[in-house]
């Protein structure tokens, strides 16, 4: 049985969420995220869970690191200037390898720039804002109904491999509102690894293909855990050998399970004359480009990573030696087009056409037809 | 004899602190204060931040958490709220709740919310080399305070009741029995506790000021020392640099998950 709910992707991430076993929300206002605050303020409670908005941003994501430590499947959201001040938590959550998921609604940036406008200026933020080298996954949607579906998808992420997992949206995502189809079949929920172990043998970092076999907080283990390179014990080691080593788990923890953690969606790639790359709600506008291009006899294709990092290149590769030109629509100042450069421009560096805006609204898909005409 | 060895993780020793540092007696007396309260070593959580203070997490045998610089009552919120059987006991120092950490001290305090966080105070960042702190007193030396230190000092007592704490009580390292009366005292009540304990950083802060050595540092601290009692009866210029000791807050006020649980869960469940 398929229910059918008129949802905002705000309300659509939360109750998702909720659906996923969602059971601790420590967040900060802050737009256009401020509604998965508001709407998980009302059905946690309802579903046996604790929301509470704390002090700042930077309280937020530590509020859910505890709380995910104690063993509860635990979310924060906000946007650009409130992911920024997480970052340093972020950080500690891969460290600590915390299943959390810290939602970013993005808008217009940098700095205070333009809160009630959607932007994508936040895709690098994402792979790279906190220091150090460290894996992510980063999630991000295209549709209201896709938000419900991949929230929850989010959460199975960060239980399996116990990692922070970011899911972007923006803020036409966020504020609109389209059909959920809701059916229960489609859902699968991953639930926290239940750890037995002799107290006495146990580690906390002990891991079962390169993922920790960590409990939770108040089941009788006493262990520590720390933002310090640690060994399997948990405890301080910052050995050369020891980092080199974490680092590497943790890097292969993600890169050996692509098959699980990539989702990548494809329209027209089997036969093209060019590639359109766009992800997030760009990509509807790119969708639309295609059908009005096909009318005038231009095969065009879409790549759309839904999860976004780790970036899916084995798939980009494959697909840049099929066409002459890819061209990236989004709303920045070409950080897809890089991250693409380094995959498929090995020969021709006009290979890929960026085309971006930043003028806080989707690129219209004439323009799309456009720039496509224009370089074909 | 009392048997730390219990309430200890002897493998991590020797510990990171340098000989003569009060942090030890601080560690010992909370030790003693968790026995006398007989909390279930099972349902007992540490959290720290960052700094000399924040290392006494790795020591002992409970649940423990090692955050980030001035975070861990907000961690600790997390834990509260997620598994509200816990007794959540944050240990942390002047920079590290006073600065860095200043919001999440304010804010966990008006929440009343049910952790006992124990303040290390040295009056110096230690671990990064002796730079002056929210509680450095004027005229003293520290690495970022060469010609002497200006600013005025956080009174962590003042703040702590100012922003809503149920429990705050300053007490000094040269009292270990007293130390472990307040600290007791703090895990007792149901809400938030502050207990600011002065320490001695004779390494960072008393070689830079005239007093090398532990002792010379123990008696800077024990001259200066007013309870709370005879301090009533002398004017602010008297208590000017004193270390006015005692429980200056002790109510019962109710709890932040308590209320959370009776109100908003009670409401949403009747929804």
């Amino acid at each position: 049985m398929e229910k059918v709910k008129f949802l905002e992707g705000n309300t659509a991430c939360a109750l998702g969420a909720v659906r996923a076993g969602l059971k601790f929300f420590g967040g900060y206002p802050i737009t256009p995220s401020s509604e998965v605050a508001e709407v998980c303020s009302e059905e946690l409670p309802k579903a046996g869970g604790r929301f509470i908005q704390m002090e700042d941003e930077i309280a937020s994501i530590a509020s859910i690191i505890g709380a995910s430590l104690a063993g509860s499947k635990a979310m924060t959201a906000t946007s650009g200037p409130g992911f920024s001040l997480m970052q340093e938590a972020l950080g500690m959550a891969v460290m600590g390898e915390v299943p959390i998921v810290i939602v970013s609604v993005m808008r217009g940036g940098p700095s205070t720039g333009h809160p009630t406008g959607p932007s994508q200026g936040d895709l690098m933020q994402a792979r790279w804002g906190t220091h150090g080298d460290h894996p992510i996954i980063a999630i991000y949607p295209e549709s209201v109904n896709e938000v419900y579906y991949e929230i929850i998808r989010a959460f199975n992420l960060a239980e399996k491999y116990r990692q922070p997992v970011v899911f972007l949206m923006d803020e036409v995502l966020g504020h609109m509102k389209e059909s959920v189809f809701i059916n229960e079949d489609k859902i699968e929920t991953v639930e926290r690894r239940k750890i037995e172990m002799d107290q006495k043998k146990y580690n906390p970092f002990l891991t079962e293909n390169d993922i920790p076999l960590t409990a939770n907080y108040g089941e009788g283990y006493r262990f520590h855990v720390t933002g310090l390179y640690h060994d399997e014990t948990g405890f301080p080691d910052v050995s050369s050998e020891n980092i080199q080593k974490t680092m590497d788990r943790m890097y292969r923890k993600i890169y050996n399970n692509m098959d699980d953690i990539s989702k990548n969606e494809e329209m027209n790639t089997e036969d093209m004359d060019i590639l359109l790359f766009s992800v997030g709600t760009q990509a509807r506008s790119a969708k639309m480009a295609i059908r009005m291009l096909k009318e005038e006899g231009i095969n065009a294709g879409l790549f759309r990573p839904i999860t976004l990092w780790p970036f899916p290149e084995e798939r980009i590769v494959e697909l840049g030696k099929k066409v002459s030109k890819i061209v990236a629509i989004e709303m920045n100042k070409g950080q897809m087009a890089d991250e693409l450069r380094k995959y498929v421009c090995e020969e021709d560096e006009k290979k890929i056409i960026p085309l971006n805006k930043l003028e806080s609204e989707l690129i219209p898909p004439q323009e799309i037809v456009d720039k496509v005409k224009e370089v074909l | 004899m009392f048997n730390y060895d219990k309430y200890i993780r002897k493998d991590k020793f020797p510990h990171i602190w340098c000989s003569g540092c009060g942090n030890g007696i601080i560690l010992k007396s909370s030790i003693r204060a968790i026995d006398k309260i007989g909390w279930d070593k099972n349902d007992v959580m540490t959290i720290s931040g960052i700094g000399c203070s924040s290392r006494a997490t790795g020591y002992l045998d409970f649940d423990s958490l090692h955050t980030l610089h001035g975070r861990a009552l907000a961690f600790a919120t997390g834990i509260k709220m997620a598994k509200p059987k816990m007794n959540v006991v944050v240990f942390t120092g002047d920079g590290d709740a006073g600065a860095i950490g200043g919001n999440h001290l304010i804010h966990a305090a008006r929440r009343n919310i049910d952790i006992t966080a124990v303040i290390f105070n040295n009056n110096i960042y230690g671990m990064t080399g002796g730079q002056y702190s929210p509680t450095t007193p004027q005229e003293f030396v520290a690495t970022t305070a060469p010609y002497g230190h200006i600013e005025n000092s956080f009174n962590f007592m003042e703040l702590a009741i100012g922003a809503g704490a149920s429990f705050a009580a300053r007490t000094t390292v040269t009292n270990p029995k007293q130390v472990e009366n307040f600290i007791h005292k703090g895990l007792e009540n149901k809400g938030f506790s502050v207990i600011e304990v002065v320490s001695n950083c004779h390494v960072q802060f008393g070689r830079r000021n005239e007093m090398k050595s532990p002792i010379q540092m123990f008696d800077w601290i024990k001259e200066r020392i007013i309870p709370m009692s005879k301090a009533e009866d002398m004017s602010e210029d008297e208590l000017e640099n004193k270390v006015i000791t005692g429980v200056f807050k002790n109510i019962e006020k109710p709890e932040y998950v308590e209320e959370y649980d009776k109100n908003i869960m009670a409401k949403a469940e009747g929804e």
